[in-house]
């Protein structure tokens, strides 16, 4: 019953609608200002709109860019990202000049040359001079933030030091696996054919470097020293998305990439930077992966590298915790095959 | 095809007349297989607006998701049955098919074929004076492989397992494996049927529009008195010609490895319990292959909207375009560097990094040519004497909207700042803003403005005004605040953001932006209103209501098969003669001869009256 009185209410509004339109269509009709191209009354309220819109949207903006600053700018915590993050608002600055340059021209032009009967436009086809000069000055700007962005880039991009801190991240639907070396700093071999239920990595462990690996909870790293997350995908594309610490790569079946970076904030020191005690540096995926694309977290938790020694001792390979799975494999405890049962 | 060419141009030596009487339509060959040109461009526009419709409700739909995402939708369940979860929200993959349906629809089937496919077939025989396309035969074709495209996409729409939900970029492995999302089911199959049906159509499309510039134009019109409307579809259109191949070849390995077990895309992967067998793949392959055409496809989509708007700014601030040479030679620089900056959009996906850095450098390169464009705007409104009708509101509103996404651009095009801002909101807003707004409202204008062309009718003004403020306003409020979002890191495609401590901000805006949005889209029933209401009830026009200079307003107001009922008048100046001093009028259009202005006519004008009146003799003998 309301579903019918809604829909005679709406039906009513549109039907009222189209007759106040048609009767204003008959006495504009009647007054002739429809001969009119463009009613002189339409034309000034629309450039002093347009003046308004400017100004409006400019106060909005400025305002809430300086009241909200905290609240989008998220913090950093990593060497690199305090250079992105200058080179982000560096550009953010000379393009800011130029936006407000242009939009005040596009809108003031508007407005102060709006329709005069009495007066004709300039015949101004071309000016070589001013052409060249606005193809000149953006490409000098443009230099300049090219180069400074190569710098940048390169300086990311470049190979891990040595002494770099090694981990594995992989991506699957939908969630965050990571593995570190072990005691003898090198990750052991994998294929995706070995992976099971168990040994979601698909570690080889006929590879030995495999059998100190661990697979922790959480992510931890070190303050002040180089890590290189070897990044890799098990089904579909994901990427892995440190926002704090302006990180992002994508992770691809059947090619491994890399991030390399230097954190400088731990997990502590972000607590007390953001005033939250329950704060935690997360790892979120920034490429569409299916369903649950949106609910791939993982904690990321920044040590001193005193605690990140100690946080590494207590942690048990993963062929620990598992005791039975080489066996299981038909693997020894050197990872060679086991002899099968009656053959010589 | 030249010779289809000669046999149209040996027609116009007929008596026009007489040849008109030969025809009897019916209702099928004049509506519906209709090889005229305007009819084609009309059929273009309807659907056009139908595939808007559907697009801008589906992301009313993802909207209310974003913005409320507590509350209950059970009230859609009607309309989306089971795709509304048992707890009344929105199942998540379902979101995934929305954004994907959505973006895929608005790219392709919106701001391609309904704004290239509209004013391409409507504007380009008209203003270069010719009698309809290279080969009207192909033209019907185009449209109705289009129309197929349209009918399977929209079942795909309707199936248990959902339409395609993998983003509308369509990456592989996702995209390739039904194990994977649902939508990668028969979903998939039709996006992947249904873009090759498109990508015949814009093919047959472009070579007729190519085609017909080149070979059709009337006596006099050379390249350089060309109306930048056409410059614009004619580079648009071989953009088209040498980018969408590249797409069928990306989506003829998509199907393979779908269905016939090859590895192009796919390697190493474990899923659904089980290793596949296919190793040696890449999907960063696809991704190169995808973007060679997704970034030209930008152009294709902006370039016709920067031509129409150059012609209506020009028309409307009675000032000739400022820069006519310099517009021509950014749109060349647009379309050649529109080949060689795809990978900025790769900076993370893997790819060596050493190509990262070459592609920024071209990247930033294409900003010069767009702010060319934008200065030689400002500068043409600049001492004009501008009327403000809707078309003329439309075209500034997509400069604002150009000029505030094109500067974001910068941000993106830069590989150390993409690190952080890629797939993040804002990504969307730039794009939104630069290629979805600007290219929606150039089409908007587009209508505004040739509407009396088309219907011969008037279109309301004040109707028009409310339409373009309502849109203006909105499409800010919506992409604006997105920008914020973005630089707080939140990343796109995402359902929710409750799992996160870090995209925990900024609920207010994101209810903010739904409800701009949700207004916005209802906002553009007032120009459906207007312009089914104008087709009928409209005043009726003018034959040249808003004192242009191009041909088509030369036209019968509402001109039959052939254009003009007579000989296709000739053309002695460019099309931008606009407040010309010592003219009488303020405007004086292209296939007026130097010889009847000579108050107005600049000294190397005068120079060309003696080789005019050989062509003006020739001319009148008709």
């Amino acid at each position: 019953m309301l579903g019918f009185i809604i829909t005679i209410g709406v039906l009513l509004l549109v039907v009222i609608t189209l007759m106040v339109y048609r009767l204003h269509r008959l006495v504009t009709v009647m007054r002739a200002s429809d001969k009119q191209e463009v009613s002189p009354q339409s034309n000034k309220i629309n450039a002093l709109l347009m003046v308004l819109f400017l100004v409006l949207s400019l106060v909005a903006t400025i305002w809430y860019s300086y009241t909200r600053f905290d609240q989008y700018n998220l913090p950093v915590a990593s060497e690199h990202g305090m250079l992105t993050d200058r080179l982000f608002w560096i550009t953010m600055a000379i393009t800011g000049v130029v936006f407000i340059i242009t939009q005040v021209l596009l809108f003031w032009f508007s407005y102060r040359y709006q329709f005069k009967k009495e007066r004709k436009a300039l015949f101004y086809p071309e000016n070589n001079k001013l052409e060249f000069l606005w193809t000149i000055v953006p490409a000098i700007a443009l230099t300049f933030l090219v180069l400074y962005g190569l710098i940048v880039w390169n300086k990311i991009t470049a190979p891990a030091p040595e002494n770099a801190e090694v981990i594995e991240v992989m991506g699957y639907q939908f969630a965050w696996k990571v593995r570190y070396p072990g005691e003898d700093g090198v990750l052991g071999k994998y294929d995706f054919r070995k992976i099971d239920v168990e040994n979601t990595f698909g570690m080889d462990f006929t590879d030995k470097y495999a059998h100190d690996d661990f697979t922790p909870r959480q992510i931890h790293i070190p303050k002040g020293v180089p890590v290189e997350f070897k990044i890799r995908a098990r089904d579909v594309l994901h990427s892995f998305y440190l926002p704090h610490f302006r990180v992002k790569q994508d992770a691809v079946p059947g090619m491994q990439t890399r991030f390399s970076f230097v954190a400088n904030k731990t997990t502590e020191e972000m607590r007390q930077e953001t005033g939250n005690p329950d704060f935690n540096y997360e790892l979120a995926c920034a490429e569409i992966c299916g369903r649950g694309h949106f609910s791939m977290r993982y904690i990321l938790v920044v040590d001193t590298p005193e605690e990140y020694e100690a946080w590494k001792k207590e942690q048990q390979p993963w062929l620990e915790k598992n005791p039975e799975y080489l066996a299981k494999v038909g693997l020894d405890s050197e990872g060679k095959p086991l002899a099968k049962l009656g053959a010589k | 095809m030249s010779e289809q060419a000669q046999a149209n141009i040996a027609q116009d030596g007929h008596d026009h007349d007489a040849h008109d009487h030969e025809h009897h339509d019916n209702f099928i060959t004049k509506y519906i297989f209709s090889t005229d040109h305007k009819t084609i461009a009309k059929q273009y526009l309807i659907s056009g607006i139908i595939w808007a419709l559907i697009g801008g409700a589906l992301s009313t739909i993802f909207r209310l998701q974003l913005g409320f995402p507590e509350a209950s939708l059970e009230w859609l369940r009607p309309l989306l049955g089971g795709w509304i979860t048992n707890t009344g929200t929105l199942d998540p993959e379902f979101y995934l098919a929305l954004v994907t349906m959505h973006g895929t629809i608005m790219v392709f089937f919106v701001l391609t074929a309904g704004l290239s496919g509209t004013f391409s077939n409507f504007l380009i025989p008209l203003q270069i004076g010719a009698r309809d396309m290279a080969s009207g035969f192909m033209n019907m074709l185009s449209y109705w492989f289009f129309f197929i495209a349209s009918v399977i996409m929209f079942v795909s729409l309707f199936l248990e397992t959902g339409p395609a939900g993998g983003g509308w970029v369509i990456y592989p492995p996702l995209s390739a494996l039904p194990q994977a999302i649902s939508g990668s089911g028969m979903g998939m199959t039709l996006w992947l049927i249904a873009m090759v049906f498109f990508i015949a159509s814009t093919l047959m499309g472009g070579i007729n529009y190519i085609a017909t510039v080149i070979n059709m134009r009337t006596k006099g019109m050379t390249f350089s008195r060309l109306p930048l409307t056409i410059w614009a579809f004619f580079l648009t259109a071989i953009i088209g010609l040498l980018s969408f191949p590249v797409l069928f070849a990306a989506a003829l390995l998509l199907v393979f490895d779908r269905s016939f077990g090859t590895s192009f895309y796919l390697s190493e992967i474990y899923i659904g319990g089980e290793a596949l067998p296919n190793v040696g793949g890449s999907p960063v392959l696809y991704q190169h292959l995808f973007w060679f055409l997704g970034h030209p496809e930008v152009y294709i989509v902006l370039l016709p909207a920067l031509g129409i708007t150059s012609e209506i700014i020009a028309t409307n601030s009675r000032k000739p375009i400022f820069g006519y040479k310099a517009m021509i030679i950014s749109m060349l620089g647009i379309t050649i560097l529109s080949f060689i900056v795809w990978a900025h959009h790769m900076f993370v996906s893997g790819m060596n990094p050493f190509l990262g850095s070459i592609f920024m450098l071209l990247t930033l390169i294409i900003a010069i040519p767009s702010a060319v464009k934008v200065f030689n705007y400002l500068t043409t409104l600049w001492k004009g004497n501008i009327k403000f009708t809707p078309a003329m509101l439309f075209s500034i509103g997509l400069v604002s909207f150009f000029i505030s996404g094109g500067l974001t651009g910068i941000f993106l095009g830069n590989s150390a700042i993409d690190i952080q801002l890629h797939d993040t909101y804002f990504v969307v807003a730039h794009f939104h803003l630069v290629m979805g707004s600007a290219s929606f409202f150039g089409l908007l204008a587009g209508v505004y403005h040739w509407f009396p062309k088309m219907f011969g009718r008037m279109m309301d003004a004040k109707l028009g005004y409310i339409h373009f403020w309502l849109t203006f306003v909105g499409v800010y409020l919506i992409f604006f605040p997105m920008h914020y979002i973005g630089i707080a890191g939140f990343p796109r495609r995402y359902y929710s953001f409750t799992n996160f401590d870090a995209f925990s901000a900024f609920g207010d805006l994101n209810v903010f932006v739904s409800i701009a949005a949700i207004v916005t889209f209802f906002a553009q029933f007032i120009f459906l209103f207007n312009f089914f209401y104008s087709m009928f009830r409209g005043r009726k026009a003018t034959a040249n209501p808003w004192k242009s200079n191009t041909l088509e307003w030369t036209t019968p107001l509402v001109p039959g098969h052939g254009n003009w009922p007579g000989k296709i008048p000739y053309v002695y100046r460019w099309p931008y003669d606009y407040s010309k001093p010592g003219a009488e009028d303020d405007f004086i259009p292209q296939n007026v001869p130097h010889t009847e202005t000579g108050s107005s006519n600049l000294p190397h004008e005068n120079e060309l009256i003696e080789e005019e009146k050989a062509l003006k003799a020739e001319e009148s003998q008709a």
